[in-house]
């Protein structure tokens, strides 16, 4: 599997924020978005996932399933965590399984990928209560309840601690290891395995 | 359809759970209503005359009130974005989410209606009447509300705005919901507007989707 962007020219505002950029990123690695503060890297994650339309170029996913688009593909985690506060932790996380998924979710898989994120003792508490990491973790859970090939992760470690960091490093490196593909955009080194490090509007900086 | 019938039932269940949304509806609902005999003085032929078009109009402007609610929170906290990410299209997202405000603030407001009637000295005989063309009107009230919603997602305090792009769209459901509720005690009956009530919430349970999806890719973007 294999998502390759072709001379993408993204348009934010009248500027071109991202002007001719190619790349590949193959199964099994993850590819590190880089650069200054609005250099255009949440623009390409969100051009990326569909949300954005390129001005010229194409992203595509060779090797995917067919009949479904790159975003169907995708998990995408923006700066919003897409939480609801009268929920739940488990009724947050049984919803986006139910939703994103196809197959019925169980009990055990839900419970499984909150453990991961350090959120087993929260299980039952409502999202209104968390603190600003503990919803980041739920938000990152959504990663572990449905597999989907393409990871999309915007700036995710922010409001983590380091403990949770780690977690986050380990979610990811154990998806590149089983044969996916991950992009993340991060000011932080995140010990990643196989991780590639693409520099967002270096050029113009330059010039 | 699993996707589909996941977000209803998680939209409902927020609606039940925050509460305020319906309890303002139906709250508006019955100020307006009781405030019209107040103005219009204690003439019964005059109220009963004018109670369908007053009941209306009001649950009309009632509903209006809660429609920002339909994408404006899951636009805020980034559910939007994930659930663009879905197995399903963003038309049925859409629909999924005009259907879970109709069973929420739509049906509520119909079954309200009738007992604010006896207020505006209703006719007896058009209660069953009032239920049904309001229960089979109130679609097209969330699902073109859900155009509007949709276009003004992410204006801040977009709910005047709101108003401007739903209230016209509302003009043929408000025109034959009356003339259906009128039609009954004439000779002709309710049939024909009845029906064509019921074809208009059809219509715009199909189109309202297509819509609204519309305004939301650019909104995503």
């Amino acid at each position: 599997m294999q998502l390759i962007a072709e001379d993408l020219i993204i348009e934010r505002g009248g500027r071109f924020v991202i002007d001719g950029l190619s790349f590949t990123v193959s199964t099994g690695e993850s590819l590190v978005l880089s650069g200054a503060n609005g250099a255009g890297k949440t623009t390409l994650l969100r051009t990326i996932a569909g949300y954005i339309r390129a001005s010229a170029g194409s992203v595509r996913l060779d090797g995917g399933e067919s009949e479904l688009t790159l975003a169907e593909q995708a998990h995408v985690v923006g700066h919003a965590n897409a939480v609801k506060s009268s929920l739940t932790v488990f009724e947050n996380a049984a919803f986006w399984s139910d939703y994103l998924g196809e197959g019925a979710t169980d009990r055990d898989s839900i419970e499984a990928a909150l453990r991961h994120f350090g959120l087993e003792d929260l299980v039952e508490f409502p999202a209104a209560y968390l603190s600003a990491g503990q919803r980041r973790r739920l938000g990152l859970a959504r990663l572990l309840l449905v597999r989907r090939p393409l990871w999309l992760l915007d700036e995710p470690t922010v409001s983590l601690d380091i403990a949770s960091s780690e977690r986050l490093v380990a979610a990811v490196n154990d998806h590149t290891r089983a044969g996916g593909l991950a992009i993340i955009a991060t000011h932080l080194p995140l010990a990643l395995e196989r991780a590639r490090t693409l520099e967002i509007g270096s050029r113009r900086m330059a010039a | 359809m699993r996707s589909f019938w996941a977000l209803v039932r998680r939209d409902l269940q927020l609606a039940v759970r925050e509460g305020g949304a319906i309890g303002t509806a139906l709250g508006f609902f019955l100020i307006v209503v009781s405030l019209m005999p107040l103005g219009l003085g204690p003439d019964l032929n005059l109220l009963s005359r004018i109670a369908p078009g007053v009941l209306w109009i009001a649950l009309l402007l009632a509903a209006l009130l809660s429609l920002n609610r339909i994408f404006e929170s899951d636009y805020e906290d980034g559910t939007l974005d994930v659930l663009a990410t879905g197995r399903i299209p963003l038309e049925l997202v859409a629909a999924a989410k005009s259907l879970a405000h109709w069973i929420t603030t739509g049906i509520p407001l119909a079954l309200l209606a009738p007992v604010l009637g006896i207020l505006l000295n209703l006719e007896f005989r058009s209660y069953p009447i009032l239920v049904a063309t309001t229960l089979a009107g109130t679609p097209a009230v969330s699902f073109l509300g859900a155009i509007g919603a949709a276009l003004t997602v992410k204006a801040r305090r977009g709910g005047l705005l709101l108003a401007l792009v739903v209230l016209p769209l509302y003009v043929p459901t408000l025109i034959f919901g009356i003339s259906a509720v009128s039609a009954a005690s004439g000779p002709s009956g309710m049939g024909a507007s009845f029906l064509i009530l019921a074809a208009i919430s059809l219509a715009a349970a199909v189109l309202g989707p297509l819509a609204a999806a519309a305004a939301l890719r650019i909104q995503l973007q």
